[in-house]
Protein backbone atom coordinates (compact mmCIF):
# COMPACT_ATOMS: atom_id res chain seq x y z
CA UNK A 1 0.00 0.00 0.00
CA UNK A 2 1.26 3.37 -0.66
CA UNK A 3 2.23 6.24 1.92
CA UNK A 4 -0.53 8.05 0.68
CA UNK A 5 -3.22 5.79 1.20
CA UNK A 6 -1.93 5.13 4.74
CA UNK A 7 -2.23 9.00 5.68
CA UNK A 8 -5.56 9.37 3.93
CA UNK A 9 -6.78 6.48 5.72
CA UNK A 10 -5.38 8.12 9.12
CA UNK A 11 -7.21 10.87 8.49
CA UNK A 12 -10.50 9.13 7.22
CA UNK A 13 -10.21 7.19 10.66
CA UNK A 14 -10.11 9.76 12.35
CA UNK A 15 -12.90 11.88 10.82
CA UNK A 16 -15.05 9.04 11.60
CA UNK A 17 -14.40 9.47 15.27
CA UNK A 18 -12.27 6.39 15.97
CA UNK A 19 -9.03 7.10 18.08
CA UNK A 20 -5.89 6.82 16.17
CA UNK A 21 -2.29 6.46 16.78
CA UNK A 22 0.58 7.43 13.84
CA UNK A 23 3.74 5.45 14.15
CA UNK A 24 6.49 6.60 11.82
CA UNK A 25 9.96 5.33 11.45
CA UNK A 26 12.51 8.15 12.77
CA UNK A 27 15.72 5.95 12.39
CA UNK A 28 17.63 2.86 11.16
CA UNK A 29 20.78 1.25 11.48
CA UNK A 30 22.16 -1.30 9.60
CA UNK A 31 19.76 -3.23 7.31
CA UNK A 32 16.43 -2.13 8.61
CA UNK A 33 13.74 -3.72 6.62
CA UNK A 34 11.57 -0.75 6.32
CA UNK A 35 13.47 3.35 5.40
CA UNK A 36 12.91 6.38 7.76
CA UNK A 37 9.91 8.08 7.30
CA UNK A 38 7.65 4.80 6.61
CA UNK A 39 4.49 4.88 8.27
CA UNK A 40 1.94 2.40 10.10
CA UNK A 41 -1.59 3.56 11.52
CA UNK A 42 -3.35 2.02 13.53
CA UNK A 43 -7.00 2.38 15.12
CA UNK A 44 -8.51 1.86 18.14
CA UNK A 45 -9.81 -1.11 17.65
CA UNK A 46 -6.36 -2.41 16.78
CA UNK A 47 -7.51 -2.39 12.99
CA UNK A 48 -4.08 -1.52 11.01
CA UNK A 49 -2.56 -0.44 7.60
CA UNK A 50 1.40 -0.04 6.50
CA UNK A 51 4.52 -1.82 7.95
CA UNK A 52 7.29 -0.23 10.20
CA UNK A 53 8.94 -3.19 9.31
CA UNK A 54 9.08 -6.29 7.75
CA UNK A 55 6.46 -7.63 10.09
CA UNK A 56 8.45 -8.68 12.90
CA UNK A 57 8.00 -6.00 15.30
CA UNK A 58 4.65 -4.23 13.95
CA UNK A 59 2.85 -6.39 17.02
CA UNK A 60 4.15 -4.76 19.35
CA UNK A 61 3.90 -1.33 17.85
CA UNK A 62 0.20 -1.88 18.11
CA UNK A 63 -0.01 -2.64 21.43
CA UNK A 64 1.72 0.27 22.51
CA UNK A 65 -0.34 2.12 19.78
CA UNK A 66 -3.06 1.37 21.98
CA UNK A 67 -2.00 2.88 25.26
CA UNK A 68 -1.02 6.31 23.08
CA UNK A 69 -4.65 6.39 22.01
CA UNK A 70 -5.35 5.76 25.45
CA UNK A 71 -3.62 8.74 27.27
CA UNK A 72 -2.37 10.92 24.32
CA UNK A 73 0.82 10.95 25.04
CA UNK A 74 3.83 10.86 22.02
CA UNK A 75 6.46 7.84 22.72
CA UNK A 76 9.46 6.67 21.15
CA UNK A 77 10.01 2.52 20.70
CA UNK A 78 13.31 1.32 19.90
CA UNK A 79 13.64 -2.16 18.94
CA UNK A 80 16.98 -4.01 17.71
CA UNK A 81 19.25 -7.15 18.37
CA UNK A 82 20.89 -4.85 21.10
CA UNK A 83 17.92 -4.92 22.94
CA UNK A 84 16.93 -7.13 25.74
CA UNK A 85 13.13 -7.32 24.23
CA UNK A 86 15.48 -8.80 21.14
CA UNK A 87 14.35 -12.35 20.95
CA UNK A 88 10.79 -11.39 21.60
CA UNK A 89 10.13 -8.99 19.13
CA UNK A 90 13.80 -8.22 17.21
CA UNK A 91 14.25 -7.56 13.87
CA UNK A 92 15.50 -10.63 12.67
CA UNK A 93 17.68 -9.06 9.92
CA UNK A 94 20.35 -7.71 12.74
CA UNK A 95 19.02 -4.22 12.05
CA UNK A 96 17.74 -1.70 15.08
CA UNK A 97 15.09 0.58 14.39
CA UNK A 98 13.08 3.92 15.98
CA UNK A 99 10.19 4.31 16.16
CA UNK A 100 7.76 7.72 17.08
CA UNK A 101 4.57 6.63 17.96
CA UNK A 102 1.67 9.79 18.54
CA UNK A 103 -1.94 10.04 18.71
CA UNK A 104 -4.10 11.48 15.92
CA UNK A 105 -5.57 14.83 17.84
CA UNK A 106 -9.16 15.22 16.58
CA UNK B 1 0.07 14.71 15.25
CA UNK B 2 -3.34 17.60 15.37
CA UNK B 3 -5.85 16.38 12.57
CA UNK B 4 -5.66 19.50 10.94
CA UNK B 5 -2.06 19.01 10.00
CA UNK B 6 -2.75 15.88 8.87
CA UNK B 7 -4.96 17.18 6.65
CA UNK B 8 -3.36 20.07 5.19
CA UNK B 9 -0.50 17.23 4.64
CA UNK B 10 -3.10 15.23 2.76
CA UNK B 11 -4.41 17.93 0.42
CA UNK B 12 -0.58 19.10 -0.38
CA UNK B 13 0.63 15.68 -1.12
CA UNK B 14 -2.47 15.00 -3.54
CA UNK B 15 -1.49 18.66 -4.79
CA UNK B 16 1.68 17.01 -5.72
CA UNK B 17 3.78 19.68 -3.36
CA UNK B 18 6.97 18.80 -1.65
CA UNK B 19 6.20 18.80 2.01
CA UNK B 20 8.19 17.98 5.46
CA UNK B 21 6.45 17.33 8.84
CA UNK B 22 8.98 18.33 11.24
CA UNK B 23 8.41 17.59 14.93
CA UNK B 24 10.82 18.89 18.56
CA UNK B 25 12.07 15.37 20.24
CA UNK B 26 11.63 16.73 22.72
CA UNK B 27 8.51 18.85 22.99
CA UNK B 28 6.82 16.90 20.92
CA UNK B 29 5.27 20.18 18.79
CA UNK B 30 4.94 20.03 15.00
CA UNK B 31 4.85 21.99 11.47
CA UNK B 32 4.58 21.56 8.53
CA UNK B 33 6.72 23.08 6.12
CA UNK B 34 6.41 23.37 2.38
CA UNK B 35 8.81 23.50 -0.68
CA UNK B 36 8.06 27.68 -0.80
CA UNK B 37 8.44 28.36 2.92
CA UNK B 38 11.68 26.19 3.84
CA UNK B 39 13.56 29.46 3.32
CA UNK B 40 12.02 31.01 6.22
CA UNK B 41 12.23 28.03 9.09
CA UNK B 42 14.63 28.10 11.52
CA UNK B 43 15.76 24.68 10.67
CA UNK B 44 16.91 27.25 7.17
CA UNK B 45 19.26 25.21 4.50
CA UNK B 46 19.24 21.95 6.33
CA UNK B 47 16.09 21.69 6.24
CA UNK B 48 16.12 22.59 2.31
CA UNK B 49 18.98 19.88 1.47
CA UNK B 50 16.74 17.02 3.38
CA UNK B 51 13.65 17.85 1.69
CA UNK B 52 15.43 18.14 -1.68
CA UNK B 53 17.27 14.41 -0.98
CA UNK B 54 13.30 13.36 -0.67
CA UNK B 55 14.32 11.00 2.58
CA UNK B 56 13.54 11.63 5.84
CA UNK B 57 16.01 11.90 9.14
CA UNK B 58 17.02 13.49 12.29
CA UNK B 59 17.93 17.01 12.45
CA UNK B 60 19.87 18.98 15.06
CA UNK B 61 20.08 22.99 15.57
CA UNK B 62 20.82 24.96 18.56
CA UNK B 63 21.25 21.80 20.54
CA UNK B 64 17.45 20.75 19.98
CA UNK B 65 16.80 17.24 17.91
CA UNK B 66 13.99 17.32 15.26
CA UNK B 67 12.66 14.05 13.07
CA UNK B 68 12.09 15.38 9.69
CA UNK B 69 9.58 13.41 7.46
CA UNK B 70 9.62 14.12 3.99
CA UNK B 71 6.97 13.63 1.65
CA UNK B 72 7.59 13.61 -1.84
CA UNK B 73 5.36 13.49 -4.24
CA UNK B 74 4.13 10.48 -5.34
CA UNK B 75 5.61 8.86 -8.78
CA UNK B 76 4.05 8.89 -12.28
CA UNK B 77 5.39 7.36 -15.34
CA UNK B 78 3.92 8.20 -18.92
CA UNK B 79 4.00 6.18 -20.98
CA UNK B 80 3.69 7.45 -25.01
CA UNK B 81 2.58 4.50 -26.92
CA UNK B 82 -0.11 2.32 -26.83
CA UNK B 83 2.66 -0.28 -28.39
CA UNK B 84 3.16 -3.85 -28.03
CA UNK B 85 6.17 -2.91 -25.20
CA UNK B 86 3.45 -0.79 -23.01
CA UNK B 87 1.52 -4.25 -22.59
CA UNK B 88 4.30 -5.49 -20.37
CA UNK B 89 6.14 -2.12 -19.14
CA UNK B 90 2.68 -0.53 -17.53
CA UNK B 91 2.07 -3.51 -15.34
CA UNK B 92 5.32 -4.02 -14.13
CA UNK B 93 5.88 -0.49 -13.55
CA UNK B 94 2.09 -0.17 -11.25
CA UNK B 95 3.61 -3.20 -9.39
CA UNK B 96 6.77 -0.98 -8.62
CA UNK B 97 4.31 1.36 -7.34
CA UNK B 98 4.43 4.11 -10.19
CA UNK B 99 1.13 5.41 -11.31
CA UNK B 100 1.22 4.83 -14.78
CA UNK B 101 -0.97 6.40 -17.80
CA UNK B 102 -0.50 6.06 -21.08
CA UNK B 103 -0.99 8.32 -23.94
CA UNK B 104 -1.59 7.08 -27.87
CA UNK B 105 -4.01 9.49 -30.40
CA UNK B 106 -4.36 6.20 -32.38
CA UNK B 107 -7.22 4.61 -31.29
CA UNK B 108 -6.61 0.68 -32.60
CA UNK B 109 -3.82 1.02 -30.74
CA UNK B 110 -5.11 2.83 -27.18
CA UNK B 111 -7.79 0.01 -26.81
CA UNK B 112 -9.16 -0.70 -23.86
CA UNK B 113 -9.09 -4.51 -24.92
CA UNK B 114 -4.83 -4.35 -25.34
CA UNK B 115 -4.91 -2.43 -22.04
CA UNK B 116 -8.04 -3.52 -19.47
CA UNK B 117 -6.32 -2.44 -16.17
CA UNK B 118 -4.37 0.85 -17.19
CA UNK B 119 -5.01 4.62 -17.35
CA UNK B 120 -4.90 5.13 -20.98
CA UNK B 121 -5.72 8.71 -22.90
CA UNK B 122 -6.30 7.85 -26.53
CA UNK B 123 -5.27 11.52 -27.06
CA UNK B 124 -2.25 13.52 -28.68
CA UNK B 125 0.25 14.80 -25.81
CA UNK B 126 -0.63 18.19 -26.02
CA UNK B 127 -3.94 17.72 -25.54
CA UNK B 128 -3.27 15.06 -22.43
CA UNK B 129 -3.41 16.42 -18.77
CA UNK B 130 -0.60 14.30 -17.53
CA UNK B 131 1.86 16.03 -20.37
CA UNK B 132 0.49 19.55 -20.03
CA UNK B 133 1.00 18.52 -16.13
CA UNK B 134 4.56 16.99 -16.07
CA UNK B 135 6.82 17.93 -12.79
CA UNK B 136 10.11 16.47 -11.27
CA UNK B 137 8.36 13.44 -9.79
CA UNK B 138 7.07 12.01 -13.61
CA UNK B 139 8.92 9.90 -15.93
CA UNK B 140 8.41 9.88 -19.86
CA UNK B 141 9.30 6.76 -21.79
CA UNK B 142 8.56 7.22 -25.60
CA UNK B 143 7.65 4.16 -27.43
CA UNK B 144 5.86 5.40 -30.57
CA UNK B 145 9.06 5.59 -33.04
CA UNK B 146 6.81 8.56 -34.84
CA UNK B 147 8.13 11.46 -33.99
CA UNK B 148 4.70 13.38 -34.96
CA UNK B 149 3.66 11.79 -31.41
CA UNK B 150 6.95 11.60 -29.27
CA UNK B 151 8.30 15.20 -29.90
CA UNK B 152 5.97 17.22 -28.21
CA UNK B 153 5.97 14.68 -25.03
CA UNK B 154 9.79 14.83 -25.80
CA UNK B 155 9.89 18.59 -25.77
CA UNK B 156 7.13 18.83 -22.47
CA UNK B 157 9.31 16.33 -21.02
CA UNK B 158 12.79 18.25 -21.46
CA UNK B 159 10.96 21.67 -20.24
CA UNK B 160 9.15 19.95 -16.87
CA UNK B 161 12.57 18.52 -15.43
CA UNK B 162 11.03 15.09 -15.62
CA UNK B 163 13.41 13.03 -13.44
CA UNK B 164 13.44 10.33 -16.12
CA UNK B 165 13.27 10.50 -20.25
CA UNK B 166 13.80 7.52 -22.33
CA UNK B 167 12.78 6.88 -25.76
CA UNK B 168 12.97 3.99 -28.09
CA UNK B 169 14.62 3.78 -31.16
CA UNK B 170 17.96 3.32 -32.90
CA UNK B 171 21.00 5.27 -32.58
CA UNK B 172 20.46 6.70 -36.43
CA UNK B 173 16.68 7.69 -34.71
CA UNK B 174 18.16 9.40 -31.52
CA UNK B 175 20.46 11.33 -33.87
CA UNK B 176 17.34 12.56 -36.47
CA UNK B 177 15.58 13.44 -33.21
CA UNK B 178 18.96 15.37 -31.46
CA UNK B 179 18.97 17.44 -34.71
CA UNK B 180 14.79 17.94 -34.29
CA UNK B 181 15.27 19.06 -30.56
CA UNK B 182 18.58 21.25 -31.76
CA UNK B 183 16.67 23.20 -34.04
CA UNK B 184 14.22 23.70 -31.60
CA UNK B 185 16.16 24.99 -29.26
CA UNK B 186 17.45 22.95 -27.13
CA UNK B 187 21.13 22.29 -25.76
CA UNK B 188 23.82 19.73 -25.74
CA UNK B 189 23.08 19.09 -21.70
CA UNK B 190 19.13 18.90 -22.57
CA UNK B 191 20.03 15.89 -24.89
CA UNK B 192 22.13 14.34 -22.23
CA UNK B 193 19.07 13.93 -20.28
CA UNK B 194 17.18 11.48 -23.13
CA UNK B 195 18.19 7.95 -22.21
CA UNK B 196 18.37 6.74 -26.13
CA UNK B 197 18.02 3.99 -26.58
CA UNK B 198 15.85 3.26 -24.56
CA UNK B 199 16.64 0.77 -21.40
CA UNK B 200 19.99 -0.69 -19.98
CA UNK B 201 21.76 -2.81 -22.24
CA UNK B 202 20.79 -6.25 -20.86
CA UNK B 203 20.71 -7.76 -24.48
CA UNK B 204 16.80 -7.60 -24.40
CA UNK B 205 15.04 -8.67 -27.37
CA UNK B 206 11.49 -9.59 -27.01
CA UNK B 207 8.66 -6.72 -25.69
CA UNK B 208 8.66 -7.98 -22.53
CA UNK B 209 12.53 -8.02 -21.88
CA UNK B 210 13.03 -4.79 -23.28
CA UNK B 211 10.35 -3.51 -20.51
CA UNK B 212 12.47 -4.92 -17.89
CA UNK B 213 15.09 -2.98 -19.03
CA UNK B 214 13.14 0.17 -19.51
CA UNK B 215 12.15 -0.24 -15.75
CA UNK B 216 15.16 -0.94 -14.49
CA UNK B 217 16.77 2.18 -16.29
CA UNK B 218 14.02 4.27 -14.66
CA UNK B 219 14.56 2.85 -11.13
CA UNK B 220 18.00 3.70 -11.56
CA UNK B 221 17.27 7.39 -12.42
CA UNK B 222 15.32 7.48 -9.62
CA UNK B 223 17.66 5.92 -7.09
CA UNK B 224 20.79 5.85 -8.27
CA UNK B 225 21.39 9.97 -7.36
CA UNK B 226 19.48 12.23 -5.39
CA UNK B 227 16.28 13.12 -6.77
CA UNK B 228 16.65 16.79 -6.79
CA UNK B 229 20.20 16.86 -7.70
CA UNK B 230 21.70 20.20 -5.94
CA UNK B 231 22.05 22.85 -7.88
CA UNK B 232 25.51 25.08 -7.27
CA UNK B 233 24.87 28.44 -6.10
Amino acid sequence: MKQTDILETAQKWSESGKGVALATVVETWGSAPRPVGSHLVIDETGNFVGSVSGGCVEGDVIAKALDVIGDGRSRTLEFGVADETAWRVGLSCGGRIKVYLEKIEP
Amino acid sequence: MRISLLQTLNAERAARRLTAVVTDITSGAQRLVGENAVADDELGGALAAQMRSGKSGTLTHNGRAFHVTVYSPPLRLVLVGAVHISQFLAPMAKLADFDVTIIDPRTAFASKARFPDVKLLALWPDEAPPIQNLDHYTGVALLTHDPKIDDPALIAALRADCFYIGALGSRKTHGARVERMTAAGFTPADMTRIHAPIGLDIGAVSPVEIATSVLAEIILSLRKKPLRTEVAA
